[in-house]
């Protein structure tokens, strides 16, 4: 049930609404901007607000692996932003921008 | 004290995601991601993940905020950016797109039923009062000890696929056109009639 008066108790429905929330900013965020740099961010929002999700069920469900999953979603994080992060570097190197309109080779 | 600790940390969660997409500056960008960071962080600890909140401070607010803001001041890019960002038609579709999909996870996060406090057949969080680290430490290494190792497996291939991407050695990672042109030095020597076979010309 969605009840947004202030409550005496917070159930895990007012965890899932910041989640939802918050990966909806990320996800307009990774619309909108044209910086390679904080469209990362952008995904890095979306992770977080699936592992808030991962933690809110873990905590109302009272089940330890939605906690174990958080880990390999950190996991998965670390090693996107190394390989992305590279990825950058190496198109700055070619191109003197981190902008990704100037990544265009393959519009035609 | 609940209900305070979570609108507190909720609206600081909001104001930095709000801040990563507006700001200018992408240092301010990294600096807003560190403050939704840490709430996050303090929502675990409200909800009984302890190490999990530990591990989101020193892994994502420590090293992954730290290795962005390196790379933004490795790049030299810690500067104002132009204001048209974006067209803006495509900022105007991109926020409706974003109500509607938020809209439909409110759907379905009103629809969603669940039965509390029965704990499934992975254990339940432990409660105690020192942690549950414990417990999740048992969850890993059975339950899930297959997808702890290809963690391993991943990171390696991720640490491999990084150094591979960024390290400015080898002929094969530079630009074409930041060598000298090709065709200067073989016309004068080759005869006309022979191609340099397998000579690379700029693209």
């Amino acid at each position: 049930m969605i009840a947004l008066a202030y409550p005496d108790h917070i159930t895990a429905t007012y965890y899932l609404i910041l989640a939802a929330i918050l990966f909806t900013i990320g996800a307009v965020g990774l619309l909108v901007r044209k910086n390679t740099l904080v469209m990362f961010m952008c995904i890095e929002l979306m992770l977080n607000a699936a592992n808030l999700t991962f933690v809110s069920y873990a905590n109302a469900l009272n089940d330890i692996s939605g906690q174990v999953i958080v880990f390999f979603t950190l996991v998965v994080a670390a090693a996107e932003v190394a390989v992305g992060l590279a990825i950058i570097i190496a198109i700055f190197r070619r191109r003197q921008s981190v902008s990704a309109d100037d990544v265009d080779l393959l519009k035609g | 004290m609940e209900a305070v600790v979570f609108f507190v940390c909720a609206a600081a969660v909001i104001i930095g995601a709000l801040g990563v997409i507006a700001g200018r500056n992408p240092v301010h960008s990294a600096l807003f991601l560190l403050l939704t960071l840490v709430s996050i962080a303090v929502l675990y600890l409200q909800q009984h993940a302890a190490l999990v909140a530990a591990i989101q401070i020193v892994v994502y607010a420590s090293a992954i905020v730290v290795l962005f803001l390196f790379v933004i001041t490795l790049l030299g890019v810690d500067k104002q950016e132009a204001p048209d960002d974006a067209h803006p038609v495509q900022r105007v579709a991109a926020v409706v797109l974003g109500v509607l999909a938020l809209t439909g996870i409110l759907v379905l996060v009103h629809g969603n039923r669940w039965v509390t406090g029965s704990p499934s057949a992975r254990g339940g969080l432990g409660r105690a009062e020192t942690g549950n680290v414990e417990t999740l430490a048992k969850s890993l290494f059975t339950d899930f000890v297959w997808a702890f190792e290809m963690t391993a497996v991943l990171l390696v291939i991720a640490v491999v696929g990084s150094v591979v991407l960024a390290r400015r050695s080898g002929h094969r990672a530079e630009a074409p056109v930041a060598e000298v042109p090709v065709a200067e030095v073989p016309v004068a020597e080759v005869p006309a009639a022979e191609p340099a076979a397998g000579e690379r010309t700029p693209a």
